[in-house]
């Protein structure tokens, strides 16, 4: 039975090839059942980055043709950039993609869903379910063991892992939010998504601010209030298209006795900047810029990235068990039929023998002892070989020496 | 036998102090190698404590070496409510290796063997000195955690790239914290010095060097307290103000008790 893998994704597909290619779950399933047909086994996995399709069928050439001709179904133009993998290529691949090591973002979380959700509405049988159910060990292992997930790969996240650096819990932490962009509005949601919660929105337009607020909560305010309102601040967010400085040294200053002692942080996303850079030099008040923010991101994903290594090795760990069990596949027939043959012989031997219940009993007892202890050693060699690629080899050999070629 | 365990106690504490750094470095097991360094060490000192007691026919931790095995025994237990949460591990960098320190210290004083017996009354001891070296280990644990809050706080006002590679605990809590240590350790200390005060104006005494730092540190720190609630006192005033009353702590912990021992 092999394992087949043809797809597309975001290293050879661009945006615009993805997104014709892509699937929603219904659909995938649609696809996945009729791949998979009356015997074989299919999983569609379709995300933002790829879409690919796995099947498990006795001829990998005519599995890997249904595939394709399903994809350029899908997309004529996708040809070049389809890439096909075999067996245990096809698990090396799928465990790296659940552990987020083949994402735009190392060690992304979201794909761990994504695989589980391909896995459920697939159409899978023994092959498939137990290599998508590895995968998402795999996965899991490697965000359990590792800290690859850990760190904010994107500027409004690191700014929210920022101010729970000053604040901890952001939960009763109230945002000034400056300015109505949509730059700002990702910081305000993960701000919010923590527990943060929006107090003021100050624009140049006020009917604009409304219109945030009544989105996100808050008070709409003009920018000319920001004065008053940041005694009660935590957070300062902006993110105008404003050419000057939209909050001086000076303004922060005189709130700062009103504050008593409470940290003040404040996120700057404005090209050119809104805040006055003079402000990060105030006792307790702690200003980062979007350069300042890439850097804190260039700098996690630098650490996602060496923590890739060690995720590497714990996903080819997880990809060896998978071959050595897919391996050990071509040998269990054989296996089989060699216990069945002995297990019937002696069975015969017993009928013919003529022995009282006791008797029989114990000689039951001894020649199941004696078959098990025979048929030990050359099943886990057998097993062992099928993980050395000699599989075939081993099963046809026991196959002719025993006489099985009629169970085939 | 209390020879005997104050070897695996100080080889576990170096043990941990040692992990500390390196998880620091590369978080992850290093950290948990640390926390059962801690545990262990802090099992075996109490073992050895309570030999010492078992030893001893009064109050055992009345010399100026005894007072300073109990104080590192306190110091690490206080440390041990904390410390096993892996933001608060950053802390240990601070405490384990003065823990080190100050354990050897007490063995070379002699503080590490069978317990020694003052002529004052088992009560007294218990009740000052008791509570004064309770005091002190708040007082240094505070003092590590401004210490942690200050570098937090540099790496914030620094924009260091990393400051999420390697998280130490939010400045809120760890401001917050000190606040709550000082404040239970500052009425310890207060009961600990009106102790001592009785004791002097009962059986007469002379006022010495250790006793005029040790009222110097209530001050400071009941200045902090009286600072925080009433002025608003936070972040890094109040964490030096702290380090400041901890240099005071050091002083009456190691250069100045021979005296007051002695009386």
């Amino acid at each position: 039975m092999s394992v087949v893998l043809v797809g597309i994704s975001h290293h050879q597909a661009p945006i615009e090839l993805r997104e014709r290619a892509a699937l929603d779950l219904s659909r995938a399933a649609e696809l996945a059942a009729r791949l998979a047909g009356e015997q074989g086994e299919a999983v569609c996995l379709s995300t933002c980055n790829r879409t690919e399709l796995y099947l498990a069928d006795e001829s990998g050439e005519q599995a890997e043709g249904r595939a394709e001709a399903a994809l350029l179904a899908l997309e004529e133009e996708l040809g070049p950039a389809l890439y096909r993998l075999r067996d245990e290529a096809v698990a090396l691949h799928l465990f790296r993609v659940a552990a987020g090591l083949d994402s735009m973002v190392p060690g992304e979380g979201e794909i761990l869903g994504q695989v589980r959700g391909a896995h459920d509405a697939g159409a899978t049988g023994p092959i498939l379910d137990r290599l998508f159910r590895q995968a998402l060990h795999a996965g899991k292992k490697v965000r359990a063991q590792t800290a690859i997930g850990e760190s904010p790969a994107s500027v409004s996240s690191a700014a929210a892992a920022l101010a729970e650096q000053v604040f901890g819990d952001l939960r009763g932490r109230s945002i000034l939010v400056v300015g109505a962009g949509k730059v700002g509005q990702l910081a305000v949601r993960n701000l919010v998504s923590r527990g943060a919660t929006i107090a003021f929105i100050a624009n140049r337009r006020v009917d604009r601010a409304a219109e945030i607020a009544r989105r996100f909560g808050g008070e709409a305010i003009p920018l000319e209030r920001i004065d008053e309102e940041l005694e009660r601040a935590d957070v300062v967010l902006s993110s105008t298209s404003a050419s000057g400085w939209i909050l001086t040294r000076a303004q922060v200053e005189r709130a700062l006795p009103a504050r008593k002692g409470r940290s003040l942080f404040l996120i700057d996303l404005a090209v050119p900047r809104d805040l006055d850079p003079e402000i990060h030099g105030l006792d307790g008040c702690y200003l980062y810029d979007i350069d300042d923010l890439e850097a804190v991101v260039a700098e996690t994903l630098a650490g996602r990235r060496k923590e890739a290594d060690h995720a590497e090795a714990i996903v080819a760990a997880e990809a060896d068990r998978f071959r050595e069990w897919h391996a050990s596949l071509d040998v269990v027939p054989a296996i089989a039929s060699l216990r069945a043959r002995a297990e019937e012989i002696r069975a015969t031997e017993l009928r013919r023998a003529k022995l009282t219940d006791s008797e029989r009993r114990a000689a039951e007892s001894v020649t199941a002892a004696v078959l098990n202890k025979l048929l030990h050693l050359p099943t886990i060699r057998m097993k062992e070989a099928a993980a050395a690629a000699d599989g075939v080899l081993y099963a046809d050999a026991v196959r002719h020496l025993f006489g099985l070629e009629e169970e085939r | 036998m209390a020879e005997l365990l104050f070897w695996p106690a100080l080889i576990a504490y170096g043990e941990a102090a040692v992990a500390y750094f390196g998880d620091a470095r590369h978080p992850g097991q290093a950290g948990r190698l640390a926390i059962w360094g801690v545990r262990v060490g802090w099992l075996v000192q109490t073992a050895l404590l309570a030999v010492q007691a078992a030893r001893s026919d009064g109050f055992p931790w009345s010399t100026w070496a005894t007072s300073l095995n109990l104080f590192v025994w306190l110091v690490v237990g206080a440390y041990l409510i904390w410390g096993c949460r892996p933001r608060y591990r950053l802390l240990g960098l601070a405490v384990l290796p003065l823990a080190v320190v100050l354990f050897a210290l007490a063995r070379v004083g002699g503080g590490t063997g069978a317990g020694s017996h003052s002529q004052y009354s088992n009560l007294f001891l218990v009740l000052h000195v008791g509570l004064v070296l309770a005091a002190f280990a708040g007082f240094t644990l505070a003092a590590a955690l401004s210490a942690l809050y200050l570098w937090q706080e540099r790496r914030l006002k620094r924009h260091e790239a990393s400051i999420l590679r390697l998280r130490a605990p939010a400045l809120a809590r760890l401001d917050e914290l000190t606040g709550r240590t000082i404040a239970v350790a500052l009425p310890a200390l207060t009961l600990g010095i009106a102790v001592g005060i009785a004791r002097l104006r009962k059986d007469g005494g002379g006022f010495d060097a250790l006793m005029a730092v040790t009222v110097l540190t209530w001050v400071v720190y009941g200045g902090y307290l009286a600072f925080r609630h009433l002025a608003g006192w936070r972040g890094r005033r109040a964490a030096y103000l702290v380090l400041a009353g901890f240099v005071l702590v050091v002083v009456a912990r190691l250069a100045l008790p021979v005296t007051h021992f002695a009386a």
